[in-house]
């Protein structure tokens, strides 16, 4: 009964947002008011009916309602309860239900808080949300229904792939998603601008918080993906290059570029074009990470088996998407004149730089990805693009723009001379290539190029603090605004992931050995001792643990206890890795297979600074998300001028 | 500066960095590309010892065989085989008569060393590569 009722309020919510994403439009064309009004009333409707959908769908895992075919194809019933509601989301059909969801529930935001808005702009935002809401709600209606049942209804499920039953992944799905849908109404306002045939100012301050939003989540997102991956799959890495993660870096990279081109637009009215086309290639990328990871195309270690109907429908959808954008900025883009004149020497030239740097970046990253693909399509060679391709052509490019990153907010708007710049930073210049010759000469002689990163991250943290120094020098912290104080706070947290990549791919030690009860072994300064071999119950899986201490110098430090998780439901085994941390450095093992009779695999990490690149992540969002917290962006936005700013103040 | 100028500068700066950035990519696509091969191709084909290539197919039924941490097993299309030696800690989800990807160089004795065994996170899903391959050698039976 619930499950037909979520199942209707989903059927309800497309009627309603074909309504709004028709409506309005007609409404914002012909100056009809209450048709733009519509779009406010069918927003709130619409995410109203889908919230009611999800909670349908939540109700019947959190019951397990064995009656639903996807809860019996994701669900047990002695799942523990967050797994239960992760499980929502831990498959194709839920998933998608949590994107339409959140979609949803963005464009009720924009309705809500865009009273501020013009009414033509308001309406026809809320029509291509619609739009897109359109696209995603007949999906799952039409080829992926979360709510089908099954007669007669098994007595219990399949249970969730347990390499999901994990904190870290319960929350990443959510996490990326608002990240990736939050790129949709950055987009919705694009198309909306470029419709209106006009961008200024003061839209750029109303797209700024929703990109930034949007941003920050995606940040996390990404993070808590990079951790999971880091303690689960116990490889003792945090990053693979593999398809799936670098479908949710391209839409990063995108969106780092428009929040950098987006703040040129509002002080300094130039750019516009290019904005709107970044804002346009932003949730392209989004969407083509959905498609690259729903559809099973591309060869990936995260893999899900997919059906490839579903790909071709979100493939569809995509170059919908992308082609309708694209076109209609190539009909109105040269519209969109730009004010601000400025010298290549400038703050305006520096977040150019920023933004042909990060878009390089976004591409090479799409073509490593895509070329198996493309050569399979034309050659029908069956190739992978692994990690040397993209250390090869990912790093070398991150050079010059961490080089420049910490000399462009130096740098004044319209002109400026770069020596004076540079001066300011002389001791920040100091400090880093200090770093890497403490790095390469102490730490480790043969790695030229890690010790050369190394200096990069110390150069990022101590050239954003000289920025702080500098802002504090003329007004107090308490009056240095948000934005520029969560500008700092993200430079700086770059660095802090720089360093900690560097130091835990460059300067790890690894080690595996064989051993039995009561063996002892010396690694990286530490003596480990496996005591002994145990059986552990757990709610819905039997374990195998192993118990090693860890000594230094003799007396006992800490004690590590890997596992090797056996699903009694899906018959699948699951390692758990034992992970000791001070923030430094990580003690990492994983514990492998075994018997008594031969010994055991154990396989021991020390991976410096690991914690940083996850620290450094959460602290660059909360960067942004101090910078979202800016009184301009909460006090309202300015009044549209007739006339374009003459005299933008800083 | 004319805003003519600018747009000049502009475009020799884009172009710079894409023209690095295009040599870099061909280059890295030159030297890392790792292909794709069955037993079957494989054996139609010679390939230096150490070029780094994945090999996919079903881990032979009885060939696991473990002593410490070396292990060594057989992947086959059902029409030819290679054997494979590695070293470490296989995926959760390794077994024998499932789909493998082995990523590694041949040796000197015409065995496979394997450096990573690619872990899958949904034991239903077979790679698209290993698919195709057993589809070739006439061995692929459809699921469902």
């Amino acid at each position: 009964m619930v499950a037909e009722l979520g199942h209707f309020a989903l059927i309800l919510a497309l009627a309603v947002a074909l309504v709004q994403g028709t409506l309005p439009l007609v409404g914002a064309a012909r100056g009809d008011d209450r048709l733009m009004a519509l779009g406010r009333t069918a927003a709130l409707t619409q995410a109203a009916l889908v919230i009611v959908s999800f909670a349908a769908l939540t109700q019947a895992y959190v019951t397990s309602d064995f009656s639903v075919a996807n809860v019996v194809a994701n669900s047990h019933s002695a799942k523990p309860l967050l797994y239960k509601i992760s499980g929502v989301w831990g498959n194709h059909e839920g998933s998608m239900l949590l994107w339409a969801l959140i979609l949803a529930v963005f464009g009720a935001a924009v309705a809500l808080f865009g009273a501020n808005l013009p009414d033509t702009l308001r309406a026809r935002v809320l029509a291509i949300q619609a739009l897109i809401g359109v696209g995603f709600l007949a999906f799952l209606l039409f080829t992926s229904n979360p709510f089908e049942r099954v007669f007669p209804a098994p007595a219990d499920g399949n249970g969730l792939n347990p390499l999901l039953q994990d904190p870290g992944l319960a929350f990443h799905p959510p996490l990326l998603y608002l990240g990736y849908v939050g790129f949709s109404v950055t987009y919705a306002f694009a198309v909306a601008a470029l419709l209106e045939g006009r961008v200024d100012a003061a839209w750029a301050r109303w797209v700024r918080p929703w990109t930034l939003a949007a941003w920050c989540f995606l940040t996390l997102g990404i993070a808590l993906g990079s951790w999971w991956a880091y303690y689960i799959l116990g490889w003792g890495g945090f990053w693979f290059w593999d398809p799936v993660e670098n479908a949710s870096l391209m839409p990063w990279l995108a969106g780092t570029a428009l929040l950098h081109s987006a703040i040129v637009v509002e002080k300094r009215d130039a750019l516009k074009s290019w904005t709107v086309l970044l804002a346009i290639l932003a949730f392209s990328l989004s969407l083509l990470g959905t498609f690259l990871v729903r559809s099973g195309v591309l060869t990936s270690v995260h893999a899900f088996a997919q059906d490839p109907a579903r790909g071709l429908y979100i493939l569809g959808f995509l170059i919908f998407v992308t082609g309708g954008g694209l076109a209609l900025y190539a009909w109105r883009a040269p519209k969109l004149a730009s004010q601000g004149l400025f010298q290549p020497v400038s703050r305006e030239g520096a977040l150019i730089l920023n933004n042909l740097l990060l878009c390089t970046l976004a591409a090479t990253v799409l073509l490593g990805t895509l070329y198996p693909l493309f050569l399979d399509l034309l050659t029908g060679a069956k190739v992978s693009v692994g990690p040397p391709f993209f250390n090869a052509t990912f790093v070398p490019v991150c050079a010059p723009l961490f080089a420049a990153l910490c000399v462009g907010p130096f740098l004044g708007w319209k002109r400026a001379e770069l020596w004076p710049a540079l001066m300011r930073l002389r001791l920040a210049f100091i400090v880093a290539v200090a770093a890497a010759i403490v790095a390469l000469t102490l730490i480790d002689s043969r790695s030229m190029l890690a010790a050369l990163a190394f200096g990069f991250g110390v150069w990022l943290i101590v050239g954003s603090l000289a920025q702080l120094a500098d802002r504090v020098r003329t007004r107090t912290l308490r009056n240095l605004p948000r934005a520029t104080l969560g500008m700092i706070v993200s430079h700086a947290a770059l660095g802090v992931v720089v360093l900690g990549s560097v130091a835990t791919s460059s300067w790890n030690v690894e080690l595996m050995q064989v051993m039995k009860p009561g063996d002892r072994i010396s690694f990286a300064g530490y003596a480990v001792q496996l005591d002994r071999m145990d059986e552990v119950q757990g709610p819905n899986y039997i374990a195998e643990r192993a118990t090693l201490s860890v000594s230094v110098g003799g007396k006992p430090y800490t004690v590590l206890q890997p596992e090797r998780r056996l699903f009694t439901v899906q018959r699948r085994q699951v390692a758990e890795t034992a992970i000791q941390t001070n923030f430094l450095r990580d003690l990492y093992a994983t514990l492998g297979e075994g018997d008594p009779k031969q010994g055991w695999v154990i396989r021991l990490y020390l991976n410096p600074l690991a914690p940083w690149i996850w620290l450094g992540a959460a602290l660059c969002a909360l960067g942004g998300f101090i910078s979202l917290s800016d009184r301009r962006l909460r006090v309202g936005a300015p009044q549209r001028t007739r006339r374009p700013l003459a005299q933008p103040a800083e | 500066m004319t805003p003519k100028r600018r747009r000049l500068w502009l475009l020799i700066g884009s172009l710079s960095v894409l023209g690095v950035a295009a040599a870099l990519v061909l280059t890295a696509l030159n030297d890392n590309l790792v292909f794709f091969y069955s037993p079957t191709q494989l054996a139609e084909k010679t390939i230096a010892p150490d070029r780094r290539f994945r090999l996919g197919g079903l881990v032979e039924q009885g060939s696991v065989k473990k002593e410490g941490q070396i292990v060594r097993f057989t992947v086959t299309d059902t029409n030819k085989t290679v054997k494979v030696v590695y070293s470490g800690i296989l995926p959760d989800l390794f077994r024998e008569g499932q789909g493998v990807i082995a990523e590694g160089s041949l040796g000197a004795d015409g065995v496979f060393a394997a450096r990573e065994i690619l872990a899958k996170h949904d034991e239903n899903y077979m790679p698209p590569e290993v698919a195709k391959a057993l589809k070739d050698s006439g061995q692929w039976k459809e699921r469902k």
